[in-house]
């Protein structure tokens, strides 16, 4: 095939080699913590985020494996920080894992990295099967992740939901896909936007496609009227498990959201914003009003989850105005902005809540984090830093997530955004109800056990790291941003 | 490093310092570190007084850097008349407040301290900013720590109060920042607060943005009747958070009237000026006369504090340089008279554990010192001349007199109603035979509180005898931003 070009699948095949080596190494491990197979997949995750890194300032956008894989600076950044994010998760997730015979074989870290393999190849897909191609291999290893605790019917139960539902959903994404292909005759997203934008094809016929990948996308990132699968999901996987499906494939679901929307469909900016108008009203009334009435803190941050979409759906839906794409840089990459930092904070909730079921329990009640700063000052205060971010609270870095939002929200111009933005900003105050709750818990509360949290040195380190990086990163939050701006510059340039 | 910066980040610094090494086993430390800490702070602002230029108008001390450059967002500080004492208030208050928790506080002393000190710099912040997203930014900061004072060291019903305080003045503010991206988009990309006082809007649209601002800034006030929210907190709140609560944070919303609401939107504020007197004389008369009935002390002054700031607004919105000049000493006063009355009030609660009138009687009879003290403030409460309480009045009902007679009469007939409630609840408190056995039982204050309240007394008799210094600093800004709000902003 012409332009062959393997090196843009260059970090892809190291993790692939790496994936079955570490698989085969794991065979003689004996460690009841995996220490071998954790050292050695942190390493190639290391060098596959630096690989990524580098080739995201180096190069510019260069196509490859006959134009079906692409390899830009927005794909390289989301690849990075998604292998970062698996690094993070492992990390935290680690002991958790150990205490539960999560780790009895090596599947645990093989199904992770083969999951972050699944998120490269749909980040930087330019073709509709290699997209599909990565979204199967990414959802069919949290599936089995999610299972690994094969004697807790709370997780095989959310296995099970996660499977059917996924699958259906993936369908639907299928189904989409085969219309789109029927449609323009052709499976290449850089050669299906020129047919779009010709005019030449049955604008009906590109819409019902357009509503079931829509739909696919939805259900992805866990979008109402999508969302159902996500309260029970991430309630019934083991927490580590819960943090691997939270984290980084949110960004894999950005990626692919990116590239066939914006790439790929962005002729038909119109009408996919319509449905993002309607989708982003409903997520967040819906995800903010239900995340009040739980109890369990796992199922709150999925309804939290669930609302944050909300505001990257207004993200996506400010792009296009009037006919045309002026202001598309400057939403889509608030939009990223926005999921990175929610991907980052998401890492550190959860790690905190790692840190506490490691005493023979689950911290899975919010009340299980009753006294926490009475017990350790530094964990509670991560947490509530990562709290008042997801609230929308400066200094955090979550407050300039939705200012960048909301701005390319106003930036159009219309009526309709501002009765939005407003509406937006009234239910992310319904939303600081549910995350102060839990800071009322660990501050306010008298705790329940007096004992100290014990915690490895990685995991203080990087939870420290962690929590510092939300509150540095909501001080200085220009470098993230420029980064955001110039990579989506770069993708929308092509 | 600029020097209003040096203001703003010596406290922050010292706060997170105890935040990160303090213990509760080391906690005399930790108080010591505190004082020392809130006392450089407060001698960091000196010098801002002593260098100010009082026949400028311009912004002084002026320090700007590029912060976010993808939003054009700068940290751009400067202090004018206007602003100037508002910051040496905040670091004057914060070496009480720190004072005042000495002995109170037993439990997670360095989070405590740490939380005061933080939350000072970042209220120095707000006053100093002049980029609107840098004036949200420490506006919206100054949540967090608040919310952990009342809720951890507060009261019984700390936690409804906590929740209350955080979501009511956040609602306000999140509209704001609707506004504050309207402003940034409508100005072809800026947040620069000088951009947005001379950008032409149409009257429809500053109609919305005052309205906007409004939201925010009445509910921080606090104006009636969004006002709800101040009574419960400031009761539950422990002594300190009470005292920085109406000494600072309710000039926060004040302050935001005068940089943001009057200069962007000034047809809109000239239009609406009969619905913020309104308003204003509600607060003054319906919330005085609700004082009066009040069984709660700390209830009592806050029903006060919302009158005495209702002054504030009146004062504002006549438009007039003695009216608005009046409002502004008005809140320096209220701020030192305030915080002397909730620092009272918790001297008694540390050894009474009750707040309640009806728990005292005849204090004076076993705490002289402290009750000479106590009727001081309560003078300064009421505005009698001489003590600080009197030339903010005063100023805001000569203005008031000359701009509708009516009006006048009315804000006059206020002092009336801070006469009554003050001097009711000093008479119940005070004077007349003991009581209870547990008055009797009383014992003076000791040398660390007599220092406290003596500091106040201080502030409070120098700005009633000698308020030039304040008016001095004041007049020339007050009268720029008066030509400024007169020059009409719609496009012709």
């Amino acid at each position: 095939m012409q332009n062959f070009n393997w090196v843009t699948a260059y970090p892809e095949i190291v993790l692939l080699i790496m994936t079955c080596v570490i698989t085969l190494v794991d065979l003689w491990v004996k460690s009841p913590m995996r220490t071998v197979t954790y050292v050695l997949t942190m390493l190639t995750l290391a060098v596959v985020a630096a690989l990524e890194a580098y080739q995201a300032t180096a190069n510019g956008t260069v196509y490859g494996f006959g134009h079906m894989v692409v390899s830009d600076a927005m794909g390289n950044w989301l690849k990075c920080f998604a292998s970062l994010a698996v690094m993070a998760s492992l990390v935290y997730g680690r002991p958790y894992a150990a205490d539960r015979y999560m780790l009895t074989g090596g599947e645990f870290f093989s199904l992770s990295m083969l999951s972050l393999l699944g998120m490269f190849i749909m980040i930087s897909g330019n073709n509709f099967l290699v997209m599909y191609l990565g979204l199967e291999l990414l959802t069919l290893s949290n599936y089995a992740l999610v299972a690994l605790r094969r004697d807790h019917g709370d997780a095989t139960e959310a296995a099970m939901k996660y499977f059917v539902l996924g699958a259906l959903a993936s369908g639907l994404l299928l189904y989409g896909l085969s219309m789109m292909y029927g449609a323009t005759g052709t499976l290449d997203l850089t050669a299906v936007f020129s047919a779009v934008a010709s005019g030449h094809i049955k604008h009906q016929v590109l819409v019902l496609g357009l509503v079931f990948i829509v739909c696919g996308i939805a259900f992805k990132l866990g979008v109402a009227p999508f969302h159902m699968w996500v309260p029970d999901v991430y309630q019934g996987a083991p927490t580590a498990v819960t943090l691997l499906i939270a984290g980084a494939p949110k960004l894999a679901a950005f990626a692919m959201m990116m590239r066939l929307l914006v790439d790929g469909l962005l002729p038909l900016a119109i009408d996919w914003q319509q449905m993002m108008m309607v989708l982003a009203v409903v997520t967040l009334a819906v995800g903010n009003l239900s995340a009040i009435a739980q109890t369990n803190l796992k199922r709150m941050l999925a309804f939290s989850t669930i609302a944050q979409m909300g505001f990257v759906l207004i993200g996506m839906l400010s792009g296009v105005t009037n006919g045309n794409t002026l202001f598309g840089a400057n939403a889509y990459s608030s939009a990223m902005f926005y999921m990175v930092s929610y991907v980052l904070t998401t890492l550190g909730i959860f790690g905190v809540i790692l840190l506490l079921a490691r005493e023979g329990f689950e911290s899975e009640e919010i009340t299980d984090f009753a006294g926490l700063n009475q017990r350790s000052p530094l964990y509670a205060g991560v947490m509530a830093i990562c709290l008042f971010s997801l609230a929308g609270v400066p200094p955090m870095v979550g407050f300039f997530a939705k200012l960048s939002v909301l701005q390319a929200l106003v930036a159009s111009g219309q009526t309709s955004s501002l009765v939005l933005a407003v509406f937006a900003v009234l239910m992310s105050l319904v939303g600081a109800f549910y995350y102060l709750r839990v800071v009322k818990v660990m501050y306010f509360d008298a705790p329940l056990t007096a004992a100290t949290v014990a915690a490895h040195t990685q995991v203080r380190v990087v939870l420290s790291l962690n929590g510092a990086l939300v509150l540095l990163l909501g001080l200085m939050p220009g470098g993230l941003m420029t980064l955001c701006a110039q990579a989506v510059v770069q993708a929308l340039g092509t | 490093m600029g020097i209003l910066s040096l203001a703003i980040w010596t406290p922050i610094f010292f706060g997170v310092s105890l935040l990160a090494f303090g213990r509760d086993e080391h906690a005399k430390v930790v108080r010591w570190i505190a004082l020392l800490g809130a006392c450089i702070s407060f001698l960091v602002t000196w010098p801002l007084y002593a260098e100010f230029d009082t026949t400028s108008a311009a912004m002084q001390f002026v320090e700007s850097l590029p912060w976010v450059e993808r939003f054009n967002m700068h940290y751009h500080l400067g202090l004018d008349g206007i602003s100037l004492w508002f910051v040496l208030l905040t670091s004057f208050i914060t070496v009480v407040v720190i004072i005042a928790g000495w002995e109170a506080i037993g439990e997670r002393v360095n989070q405590y301290m740490g939380a005061f000190l933080i939350l000072s710099g970042v209220m120095i912040g707000v006053f100093c900013a002049l980029d609107g997203m840098l004036f949200y930014v420490f506006f919206e900061a100054t949540l967090i720590p608040m919310y952990l004072i009342i809720g951890v060291w507060g009261g019984p019903d700390r936690i409804y109060a906590a929740f209350k305080f955080f979501l009511y003045t956040l609602l306000g503010s999140l509209l704001m920042l609707v506004a504050l991206v309207y402003l940034y988009v409508a100005s072809n990309g800026s947040f620069d607060l000088h951009e947005w006082q001379h950008l032409p809007l149409t009257a429809q649209k500053q109609s919305l943005l005052f309205f906007a601002f409004f939201a925010a800034f009445a509910v921080k006030v606090p104006m009636w009747p969004v006002h709800t929210w101040l009574p419960d907190v400031h009761v539950q709140a422990p002594t300190g958070g009470s005292a920085v609560l109406a000494a600072i944070m309710l000039k926060l919303g004040a302050y935001g009237f005068l940089r943001f609401s009057l200069p962007i939107a000034p047809d809109a504020a000239l239009e609406w000026s009969w619905l913020m007197l309104a308003l204003s004389l509600i607060a003054v008369v319906y919330v005085g006369l609700v004082a009066v009935v009040q069984q709660d002390m700390k209830k009592l002054v806050a029903y006060s504090s919302v009158a005495h700031m209702g002054f504030v607004t009146l004062g504002f919105f006549m438009f007039t340089p003695l009216g608005m000049s009046g409002g502004i000493v008005q809140m320096i006063t209220h701020g030192f008279v305030s915080a002397a009355m909730f620092l009272c009030i918790g001297v008694l609660y540390d050894r009474m554990h009750s707040r309640e009138i009806a728990s005292y009687g005849g204090v004076v009879n076993t705490m002289p010192k402290f009750a000479a003290f106590a009727v001081l403030f309560a003078m300064a409460n009421c505005g009698l001349p001489g003590t600080a309480g009197f030339v903010g009045e005063w100023m805001v009902i000569l203005a008031a007199v000359k701009f509708n007679f009516w009006l006048g009469t009315l804000a006059a007939s206020a002092m009336v109603f801070g006469a009554a409630y003050t001097l009711w609840m000093v008479k119940r408190v005070y004077f007349g035979p003991v009581t209870h056995d547990k008055v009797s039982q009383l014992v003076d204050i000791n040398a660390r509180e007599f220092f406290m309240l003596a500091l106040l007394a201080v502030a409070v008799l120098w700005t009633g005898i000698y308020p030039k210094p304040f008016t001095d600093v004041m007049n020339v800004s007050v009268n720029h931003l008066l030509t400024h709000v007169f020059v009409s902003k719609i496009p012709q």
